[in-house]
């Protein structure tokens, strides 16, 4: 039976669910109970209910950022299997289009930042900018590291010729972009060590700031953007460190569920345990995030 | 007999080093001198014995540096008991600066000489590129502490960029030899690196191995040997070294560079890869001189000048070899010719140092009135350096410049031609300057250093008017022998 | 494969170097990289390894990985310097030129002929890469311990060729060469010695008393 339609719809669905269970981990590490595992679908659920209200200075492409920026995720949704399944939209050289629409979803949020003319959502609008320029060369590396490791420039058939061979004897390209990606899955997301959710401090904020003017469904529209952008980096990296083992296509997509919940939990423990870098330690993130997926594909050259 | 001439200065040094006294410590420096220089006079009559399995051996172009480092090293023993017989013990003012300083312990100078010389000789005696390899990064090891003997802040920097620049290229050189291990490897299934062994079946290298082998090797010993554009240790190290360790390096140390850049050489000959080796040689060559030309010209500073002039000579040597033919017996004698002239104007130049109290030309007027001897040798060692006849340096050069002109490179002969006439032009100006004139009047008396501060220098230049006026068939035979080696000529 | 591995860890242990301005944590990973290459004999030839590589390998390990660190360590020690304040060239801009080095250090290997001994051709690549960043670390620092650094890093990438791609050679030598690099070192480290009481610092852009 074809499960091709199963990974995108379980992250329609669940893709909230991840931050609950980050919310969670870290409310566990800091002895809390924490908010509700659900928390994140009631914030949605609350805010559609609402009307949005919009600044006189704003024009037409404030109102079209949250929309722009949700179609991107949805879209880029589609190109990224699971468990070993074909994704719904697979053909050759899908990961360019892949790196091009997060990258257009950035763009998206960070016009509609300019739009509001607010010097605050500018300064978000320029570190957003900024640390996307630095983590774009890490993404792209590490999946031309990836295509030219499998010989495949179609994220599905990429994914799938790894094996769990890749793992026995530790092929050291595989581990690096791994790694990589994990910088920039934590970048993109705005997490700690890179960037706090949680703060609303201007020294710091990076993706925050940028959304403070939206209300009603059109913040709720970018909350779930943000969530799906999540879903998809991390079932991309799930689907390198975690190859399609057994013969049941169900099962795959389980194990894969699991791990992007595992690599969920991970943020939390990191978010728990380190601090947030100063911002000018940042870019050196990156940079080391790139060199080693620099260094992974040089590896493949070879 | 090999092994004793490495031994008899090692062991010499250890005693040194142990024993106290200060006589015995210039008894055994004098000692070792005249025994290794007996030793090696013995070997041009009895070819010694192969040592350690073949390992060490001399050949034509080893026994000739051999000879040319250990008549050095007589010399500059021999100028080294009338100089430190005069260097104060305690607290030393700093002959341009002013400042007070000390030197480095007696025992530590003279031992580490003799261990100069005995990796110099490992050197030359060395025909195992390994061995080789471990024969000049020992002398750069041992050179270090000598320029670091008047312990200031200067001699300290010329230390540091010695020690280091010389070490980077000397790991260079070490590539080098492991990839000409690679180039051996596939086909015999232990590389080894004696000369012989590879010598023997020079086809098999693999050339694109050989290459970068010989070019990491050029860069590295060439490093050492001062061809420029890796010359800058070399005048800093030169002039801040006392003089008698200034005449050890550019007089020995140099050619022990050459020697390294010599075995690679003719094993790439061998192999039939000479045209790369010799242009890339011809290309550095002509750099150096061009480079000496330009800093001649212009020094300021008397020891640096002669720094540059060595410069310069190890560009001609490096030209001598690149165009090969005669022009290689051109290169060897001249590497003698260099040897006995520089090492002698560097002792000279101590002597010059310690009367006028500065290395600047301008100060220094009258050499001729004030130290008859040291300025007569002066003007002498200026004739011998730029070729003037009768001195021997001339037929080098002009062997050299003849070979240019046999093998067709006109360009390269012509530019010698003309750098050459403005190195005379920079030289005469500096030393015609500095021993003519009338001396200033100087409150401070002369030190009066004696006999051995002369009789060494006059000797280097009675052997360089010897072997202008008339080469001695010995000689010319070891030369012969030792450019049919390397396959300059056939 | 596992030498696969530890060539790998060499190149990034290289980044990490071009990257970092602590003295300290340089110190160490220049011991972690003598370690790492200490083994390379041990996993380079087929087989068990014989006495001849094991009593490299423990050389090489007592010396580069437990000697020299102490040897630097004790010189920052003494000097109170702990870290690079302003390179002539970023840490940022060494990584990149530190990348574009690995590249190219790919690119070369390509291009000479395979060694037949050498298990991987990663090996001639990493040891040129060292190379790279050692020259690049000793021309791009001031600090006068950073040369040594780059010095020990260059050396590395040459003992690494010799290890992994020449087999064996004869023992004598390649102790000989230890031993000449160990005494380098000590030279080095009695210069450094010298400098910092001397000048009271041991930053080379102020040696520049010497020029023409």
């Amino acid at each position: 039976m074809n499960f091709n339609w199963l990974p995108p719809l379980l992250g329609l669905v669940l893709a909230p669910l991840l931050l609950g269970v980050i919310n969670r981990t870290k409310a566990f590490f800091a002895g809390r109970k924490g908010q509700p595992l659900l928390q994140s679908y009631f914030d949605l659920a609350r805010l559609l209910r609402k009307g949005a209200v919009y600044s006189s200075t704003t024009s037409w492409v404030f109102r079209l950022g949250p929309l722009i920026g949700l179609a991107a995720m949805f879209t880029a949704l589609q190109l990224v299997p699971m468990g070993g399944q074909k994704s719904l939209l697979h053909f050759t050289g899908d990961v360019v289009l892949f790196c091009g629409l997060l990258a257009l979803g950035r763009f998206a949020t960070i016009i509609a930042a300019l739009d509001t003319g607010s010097s605050f959502e500018g300064m978000g609008a320029s570190r957003e900018a900024f640390f996307g320029a630095l983590a774009e060369p890490a993404l792209y590396l590490s999946l031309a590291a990836l295509v030219r490791h499998t010989g495949w420039s179609e994220l599905s058939a990429s994914l799938g010729v790894l094996s769990e061979r890749n793992w026995v004897d530790v092929d050291p390209s595989l581990v690096l972009v791994t790694v990589a990606l994990l910088a920039v899955f934590l970048v993109e997301n705005c997490r700690i060590p890179v960037d706090d959710p949680n703060t609303h401090l201007e020294l710091t904020m990076i993706h925050e700031v940028m959304v403070l003017d939206y209300s009603g469904p059109d913040f709720a529209f970018i909350l779930y953007g943000a969530a799906l952008k999540m879903w998809i980096l991390g079932s991309l990296l799930i689907g390198i460190v975690l190859p399609a083992l057994s013969s049941s296509a169900a099962l795959n997509v389980g194990f894969s569920l699991l791990g992007v919940l595992g690599l969920a939990v991970l943020v939390g423990i990191i978010e728990s345990v380190m601090a947030r870098l100063r911002m000018i330690v940042v870019p050196q993130l990156l940079v080391v995030a790139s060199a080693l997926a620099a260094t992974a594909l040089l590896l493949g050259v070879r | 007999m090999i092994l004793a001439l490495i031994l008899l200065p090692t062991i010499c040094a250890a005693a040194v080093f142990v024993l106290g006294g200060t006589r015995l410590r210039r008894v055994l420096l004098v000692g070792a001198a005249i025994g290794h220089a007996g030793m090696t006079a013995l070997a041009w009559w009895r070819v010694p014995q192969p040592a350690l399995a073949g390992w060490l051996s001399l050949d034509a172009p080893g026994l000739l540096f051999l000879t040319v480092t250990s008549a050095l090293f007589l010399a500059a023993a021999l100028y080294a008991l009338g100089y430190l017989a005069f260097e104060p013990l305690g607290n030393v003012t700093d002959l341009e600066e002013g400042f007070l300083f000390k030197n480095a312990p007696e025992a530590v100078f003279i031992s580490c000489m003799l261990i100069f010389l005995a990796s110099m000789t490992l050197v030359t005696a060395s025909r195992h590129f390994g061995l080789l390899w471990i024969g000049i990064e020992a002398t750069t090891l041992a050179s270090a502490p000598l320029i670091y003997f008047h312990r200031h802040h200067r001699s300290l920097e010329a230390t540091w960029k010695y020690l280091l620049i010389c070490s980077v290229g000397i790991a260079l050189a070490l590539l080098g030899n492991f990839f000409l291990g690679a180039a051996v490897a596939p086909s015999s299934g232990r590389a080894s690196l004696l000369l012989d062994d590879l010598l023997k079946n020079p086809g098999a290298l693999n050339p694109a191995w050989l290459k970068a082998a010989f070019v990491l090797m050029l860069i590295g010993y060439g490093t050492k040997m001062g061809l420029a554009p890796l010359h800058t240790w070399l005048p800093d190290a030169h002039s801040e070294a006392p003089s008698v360790v200034s005449a050890l390096l550019s007089g020995a140390l140099l050619n022990c560079a050459f020697l390294g850049i010599l075995r690679i050489y003719q094993l790439c000959g061998a192999a039939g890869q000479g045209a790369m080796c010799q242009k890339a040689l011809l290309t550095l060559g002509v750099v150096s001189v061009a480079v000496g030309a330009v800093f001649i010209l212009g020094q300021s500073d008397f020891k640096r000048l002669l720094a540059y002039s060595s410069v310069e000579n190890m560009g001609l040597l490096a030209i001598g070899l690149g165009v090969g033919g005669v022009g290689t017996i051109g290169a060897l004698f001249h590497a003698v010719n260099h040897s006995l002239v520089k090492g002698m104007l560097f002792l000279l130049a101590g002597n010059i140092l310690v009367v006028y109290r500065t290395k600047a030309i301008a100060p220094v007027r009258g050499l001729l009135r004030r130290l008859p001897w040291t300025g007569a040798l002066w003007l002498a060692g200026f004739l011998a350096i730029t070729g003037t006849p009768p001195f021997s340096p001339f037929f080098s050069k002009f062997l050299i410049l003849k070979a240019c002109f046999d093998s067709g490179h006109w360009l390269v002969g012509v530019l010698l031609l003309f750098l050459l006439a403005v190195i005379f032009i920079g030289m005469a100006k500096a030393c015609l300057s500095m021993s003519q004139g009338i001396p200033e009047p100087d409150n401070v008396p002369a030190p009066v250093r004696g006999w051995l501060t002369v009789l060494p220098p006059a000797a280097l230049a009675g052997i360089a008017l010897w072997l202008g006026l008339g080469i001695p068939v010995q000689l010319v035979g070891l030369l012969d022998a030792a450019a049919r080696a390397l396959g300059g000529l056939r | 494969m596992k030498l696969e591995w530890l060539l790998v860890l060499l190149v990034l242990s290289n980044l990490r170097l071009l990257a970092s301005g602590r003295l300290g944590a340089k110190i160490r990973t220049v011991a972690a990289q003598g370690i790492l290459l200490g083994l390379v004999p041990l996993l380079g030839s087929s087989g068990h390894p014989g006495v001849h590589a094991i009593a490299i390998a423990t050389a090489g390990i007592v010396i580069k990985g437990f000697f020299f660190p102490w040897l630097l360590l004790r010189a920052v020690r003494e000097t109170r310097i702990n870290r690079e304040v302003q390179p002539y060239v970023g840490y940022l801009a060494s990584v990149m030129i530190g990348l574009a080095g690995l590249a190219g250090a790919f690119l070369l290997s390509r291009q000479l002929t395979p060694l037949p001994g050498a298990a991987t051709s990663l090996l001639v690549t990493a040891a040129l890469f060292s190379l790279f960043t050692g020259l690049f670390l000793i021309v791009s620092r001031k600090r006068a311990i950073n040369q040594v650094l780059g010095f020990l890093v260059l050396e590395n990438g040459v003992f690494l060729f010799g290890a992994g791609a020449m087999g064996e050679m004869s023992l004598l030598v390649e102790l000989g060469i230890l031993l000449d690099i160990l005494v380098a070192v000590f030279v080095m480290g009695i210069t450094l010695f010298h400098i910092n009481r001397e000048f009271d610092h041991i930053e080379t852009n102020r040696l520049a008393d010497l020029k023409d």
